[in-house]
């Protein structure tokens, strides 16, 4: 198991290096920079801007500097907040997204499990097509439309909730709904189709012939069965909600890092843009790791592969 | 993903015809919107900014009085475009990308799909972002982010399936007889392969579609609101978006489209992956 494990973190650390490398090279090919404006500025203050930034350096050079500063967690000046660098920004933003996309994954969870159950329970019962049409509608609907619905609804119409805030924890109930709904249905679907396969096994069915309270076999053994589909799509939804994320916090005017990403695509704000996306990844990349781990936990069959 | 007739909701079939119909209007207004629209993409009628739906503009009129039934019905043309061009670029690489290590298989095998793990294990809308930074903004470039986003899960399909067509009797007949490599690939085992990389292909339009449209409405997507030609339903709802206190109906037309379109694909991917599943055979 832990030859394994090390194997998928150097796994996790060379995908790290390899988009640390592709986005330092795409922003190098990329045309217009970050100095571009209406006004042409005179050619000693590109020089000095290009100075103060090492842009003037081989580009060999500013890339292993670029590097080096990452390992050093180090993201290098921002170029458009000059009061800050790029690791201050991700400090201060990572925060707010993080609690976003916890919330929104308790959210995911406390809703898909009840109706994947209820659903696979009540197979081709009108709960069952109920909760799969559902389902299918969360799958379909972008989180930008739900966003906007929500807010046009429940904020503008009803009134209950404010819309772009983000002072106290009812700020937080609408961009979570927004954010989890549509793994939320991913998951429900999932498990309804896992857990109606886990019903009809042998094992499901001797646990009711020994007489054990149908709770006890709903859980005990179809549910924890039926755990380990879930986890293999853990790491794709948690990328989903990164990018989500995103969305999320544009619509929401929520001061996350999304947030700032978007920002800084618009203003080619290069260095933000590479510590973020570095972010982004070793967020996915470190979920990936641990759903390895969970997996290996929960079936003893993988430990030996 | 389960090949379980009985474990297929029910739901699907009344909805499968539907949705084709839906599919088969959004590809007729990107094809006939300059017919099918009495009024020009551009004809501005500055007396009638943000009227609700009428006899006259079904879907109303947006912030500078255009008719917003002709703006939906031309951005089907960006939709459409995005959702198919993204699905047939990542089509053709991916396919030939999964055939080829299917098929070589041990150590290209080992190797090519590492890299296409290591694909899959990026976060892809932030990986298609800075690809339309280099490309640029407009559907050219989109177009070819978002296929080098796509390509990976058609090579993962079709190696996929390719392995396991390797082991069927008629390939290692044909082998046995003696019959070329690149005979056996492209006439015994991509036929054989096709139902699967359908429905891929299927579901790769929506998640196009739903990727433009998301980049649109948060300002990074395509960049030429004005467009003669079409403006993507992205940005239609971001014009929405703005004035949805008073006047929703901006927004409302819009992501209707835009998720009705979402769904209709998806359902239809839903559907085909049940026809064309051999298992259910």
């Amino acid at each position: 198991m832990i030859p394994l494990l090390l194997k998928r973190l150097l796994h996790g650390i060379i995908v790290l290096w390899i988009v640390a490398t592709l986005t330092f090279l795409l922003l190098r090919v990329a045309p217009g920079g970050p100095f571009d404006s209406d006004r042409k500025l005179p050619p000693e203050v590109i020089a000095n801007l290009e100075a103060k930034y090492h842009l003037d350096e081989p580009v060999w050079q500013q890339y292993f500097r670029y590097l080096v500063g990452i390992a050093q967690g180090d993201f290098g000046p921002s170029y458009k907040y000059l009061d800050r660098g790029v690791t201050q920004i991700i400090a201060d933003t990572l925060p707010t997204s993080a609690l976003l996309g916890a919330l929104a994954v308790l959210f995911a969870l406390l809703i898909s499990f009840p109706t994947g159950l209820l659903a696979a329970y009540y197979r081709n019962s009108i709960i069952d097509r109920l909760c799969m049409l559902l389902a299918t509608l969360g799958i379909s609907l972008p989180n930008f439309i739900l966003g906007a619905l929500l807010i046009w609804a429940i904020a503008l119409k009803l009134g209950w909730l404010y819309a772009a805030r983000w002072d106290q924890w009812t700020s937080a109930i609408l961009p979570m709904i927004t954010l989890g709904a549509a793994p939320a249905a991913y998951l429900a679907a999932l498990l309804r189709s896992t857990l109606i396969d886990t019903f009809a096994e042998d094992f499901v069915r001797t646990a009711r012939a020994k007489g054990l309270k149908e709770s006890t076999v709903i859980v005990k053994h179809a549910l924890c069965h039926s755990l380990i589909p879930v986890l293999t799509v853990m790491g794709p939804l948690v990328a989903a909600l990164l990018t989500g994320s995103f969305v999320v916090e544009f619509v929401f005017a929520i001061p996350g890092m999304g947030r700032f990403f978007i920002t800084a695509v618009t203003d080619r704000d290069y260095p933000l843009i590479m510590g973020v996306t570095l972010v982004y990844t070793a967020i996915l990349v470190s979920a990936n790791f641990l759903v390895d781990v969970l997996y290996s936990y929960v079936d003893p069959r993988i430990r030996t592969h | 993903m389960n090949a379980d007739p009985n474990t297929q909701p029910s739901y699907v079939s009344p909805l499968l015809g539907a949705s084709t119909t839906f599919v088969a209007i959004v590809l007729l207004s990107a094809f006939l919107a300059p017919w099918i629209s009495p009024y020009g993409v551009g004809g501005l009628e500055e007396r009638i900014l943000l009227e609700s739906p009428s006899w006259a503009h079904w879907m109303g009129t947006d912030g500078l009085g255009r008719d917003l039934l002709t703006r939906v019905l031309y951005g089907a043309r960006v939709s459409m475009t995005v959702g198919l061009g993204t699905a047939l670029i990542a089509l053709v690489i991916g396919t030939a990308y999964g055939l080829i290590a299917g098929f070589k298989g041990g150590n290209w095998d080992h190797f090519m799909m590492r890299v296409v793990d290591i694909f899959y294990g990026l976060p892809d809308m932030l990986i298609f972002i800075l690809l339309s930074l280099v490309f640029g903004r407009n559907i050219g470039g989109l177009l070819v982010a978002l296929g080098l986003v796509t390509w990976v899960r058609f090579a993962r399909v079709a190696r996929g399936q390719v392995l396991q067509a390797k082991e069927f009797l008629f390939v290692e007949s044909a082998t046995a007889l003696g019959a070329s490599r690149r005979r056996i690939l492209l006439l015994h085992i991509l036929p054989n392969i096709v139902g699967p990389i359908i429905v891929t292909l299927t579901f790769s339009i929506p998640s196009a579609i739903l990727a433009e449209s998301t980049l649109s409405f948060i300002g990074i997507g395509i960049n030429d609101p004005y467009s003669s030609w079409g403006t993507s339903w992205g940005t239609l709802a971001q014009d929405g978006y703005r004035a949805m206190r008073s006047y929703p109906h901006v927004i409302a037309f819009p992501a209707a489209a835009i998720f009705f379109t979402i769904l209709s694909f998806n359902t239809l991917g839903n559907g085909l992956r049940d026809i064309l599943d051999p298992k259910q055979r």
